[in-house]
């Protein structure tokens, strides 16, 4: 039995990690960084270069906390999705909220060409990019919203949210068929996702965002815990089920929708981190659980984007390839090693 | 018994039960009376589809009745908001729990949640009776096992655990001995007997064991195909309500033992 005080310790030991790799993080890259000099640039005395003094505020602070958002938050969502569909393949897209974000972004692309010229090139600018995926994502959110409280079965949600998803993938398709080479490239870069290039104006919503989210999560925790038993053993105990099931599916909107409007459509994340995290705590209680999640998740992601900047080199990876590279065959070995899913 | 005075806890009056479907209502069981006192054990029979699970679903709120009420504590169920009615009434139900990789003393808790605060912590109160239901239902043992680790029999101990620590005047159990061997069932049944009798709390549970829920329960209703019968089992076998359960072509009972015997 693990008491309340060693989840603190654990919990004090994966930070102190999160620290340490966040620093490595912001040290390495195309131009490699003395730690000496990160905090100097921190504590205000200024970085000995002006250009990395640049490079660390302007470009790598953010790049580093939108990854640890987009871990965390990512991670968050899919564990919500998991409890809440009571299904280990859930994540936090299975909504459709990644299939509205990107009909959302595949309409500005490759519509583009019918706005024409000026226009379009205006169109393509990075926070239009941000909210038109937010738009598709929103979209789709106020659908799957208006559906549960019509429906009670919250397994009809799920397969609605899964058809949304080929409806989408399909319109996207057509698109793609009548646009040209150029447009295509750059949907499919914006598929890879991107940490990187954010503004501290993007940052702080998304920060804003993620609080909400993580507010509303823990908020819901009890409900979440109860709902372990089933729906029906929930209700007896005095649970609201649509009531839950809306601020559940709200938080998930909020965290994955922002995360995705921001990022891009990170796969992997949100559905690996709570299996991973399930095995290492044998617990199923949320509140021991959402803390887990948020810093492995946080943890994850920060050591992939460390990953994709190559360092010592001029390249920089796509994220959502990195993280399932590395992501994927630590969740094959673990499921291996310990021959069981806990769920 | 008779002469004391009874505290009805749960009664209900000309219910009828069922499901409406685009307001047509397709009736299960209609006409079901009875009334049953604090601290007594209740066992429900009758044949596979003739409406025990229905009833059950309607006694505990999960569905409406077609007509008719159901009273508890005198007041009707439907005035009972659903976290008033988390404090009234436990269930056993037939399904397994959604997660298995909870804890005994976990899933325990869970049952705490009416008492606990928003976030669900556990109170020195909210220990005290979970340390109790774990000894009354002899599950202290087990208390650090996962859920995926019990066999069928000490899982059902523990969802009676589970019920138990909600700590409700009435736990509604939905078949609790099925999948379990005879004594195991028998364990089952003597357990639900002795917190009973030693909890005061009403219990009420469908069966398939009829010839020990008559040895053991204080009162038995009976669903037969258009009637209930409702009263002590001896009397509902000098009256001959068990007789109507099922076709006598295959099946018979018999009076004298309590117990069904197959026609050769």
């Amino acid at each position: 039995m693990q008491t309340s005080q060693t989840y603190r310790l654990q919990f004090a030991g994966l930070s102190l990690v999160l620290i340490a790799v966040f620093l490595v993080n912001l040290s390495v890259g195309s131009v490699s960084i003395p730690l000496k000099e990160i905090f100097s640039a921190f504590i205000g005395k200024g970085a000995s270069k002006e250009t990395w003094q640049y490079i660390l505020i302007d470009y790598r602070l953010p790049k580093a906390i939108t990854a640890m958002l987009t871990g965390g938050g990512l991670a968050i969502s899919g564990l919500l999705m998991q409890t809440l569909f009571r299904n280990p393949l859930a994540g936090p897209f299975v909504l459709g909220l990644s299939s509205g974000a990107s009909l959302g972004v595949a309409i500005l692309i490759l519509g583009a060409s019918t706005f024409g010229g000026f226009f379009g090139t205006m169109l393509l600018s990075q926070w239009s990019l941000v909210i038109a995926s937010a738009l598709g994502s929103f979209l789709v959110l106020l659908v799957v919203l208006a559906i549960t409280f019509r429906i009670k079965d919250t397994m009809a949600i799920l397969i609605i949210g899964l058809m949304f998803g080929s409806v989408t993938t399909a319109v996207v398709s057509v698109l793609s068929y009548f646009s040209n080479a150029e447009q295509l490239q750059q949907y499919v870069f914006w598929s890879f996702g991107s940490l990187g290039n954010q503004s501290w104006q993007g940052v702080l919503i998304l920060g804003i965002c993620f609080l909400a989210g993580l507010a509303l999560s823990v908020f819901s925790s009890k409900s979440l815990n109860a709902l372990l038993l089933g729906e029906n053993y929930a209700i007896s105990m005095g649970l609201h089920i649509k009531r839950t099931t809306f601020i559940i599916i709200l938080a998930t909107s909020i965290l994955a929708g922002s995360i995705t409007a921001f990022v891009g459509p990170i796969a992997f994340v949100g559905l690996a981190v709570p299996h991973l995290v399930r095995q290492f705590y044998k617990t199923s209680n949320h509140l021991v659980l959402l803390p887990a999640v948020l810093l492995c998740g946080s943890l994850l992601m920060l050591i992939c984007d460390t990953v994709a900047q190559l360092p010592f080199s001029e390249f920089t990876l796509p994220i959502n390839a990195i993280t399932s590279l590395i992501g994927a065959p630590v969740v094959i070995w673990l499921l291996v090693r310990k021959r069981k899913l806990f769920f | 018994m008779a002469s004391e005075e009874r505290h009805i806890i749960l009664e209900t009056q000309d219910l009828s039960v069922g499901y409406s479907y685009k307001k047509v209502d397709s009736v299960i069981a209609q006409k079901i009376n009875f009334s049953i006192a604090k601290g007594e054990l209740v066992g429900l029979v009758g044949a596979n589809g003739i409406g025990k699970s229905t009833l059950l679903r309607t006694l505990t709120g999960m569905q409406s009745p077609l007509s008719g009420e159901v009273f508890l504590n005198e007041k009707k169920l439907k005035e009972y908001s659903s976290f008033q009615l988390a404090t009234q009434l436990s269930v056993v139900l037939t399904e397994a729990p959604a997660s298995k990789n909870l804890s005994v003393l976990e899933m325990v808790s869970l049952g705490r949640q009416p008492y606990t605060n928003w976030i669900g912590s556990l109170s020195k109160e909210d220990q005290k009776a979970i340390h109790f239901v774990l000894e009354a239902t002899e599950t202290t043992s087990l208390a650090h096992r996962k859920c995926f680790e019990l066999s069928d029999g000490q899982m059902q101990r523990v969802a009676i655990a589970r019920a138990l620590a909600q700590d409700t005047p009435i736990i509604i159990l939905d078949e609790p001995t099925t999948h379990l061997d005879i004594y195991h069932r028998a364990y089952v049944l003597k357990l639900l007997k002795k917190l009973a009798t030693e909890t005061h709390k009403t219990i009420f549970f469908s069966t398939h064991e009829i010839d020990l829920a008559i040895q053991l329960t204080d009162k038995m209703l009976v669903m037969a195909k258009n009637e209930t019968y409702f009263g002590e089992p001896c009397k509902l076998i000098e009256a001959g309500r068990f007789d109507s359960l099922f076709p006598k072509e295959t099946i018979d009972f018999d009076g004298k033992t309590g117990r069904f015997t197959i026609r050769k």
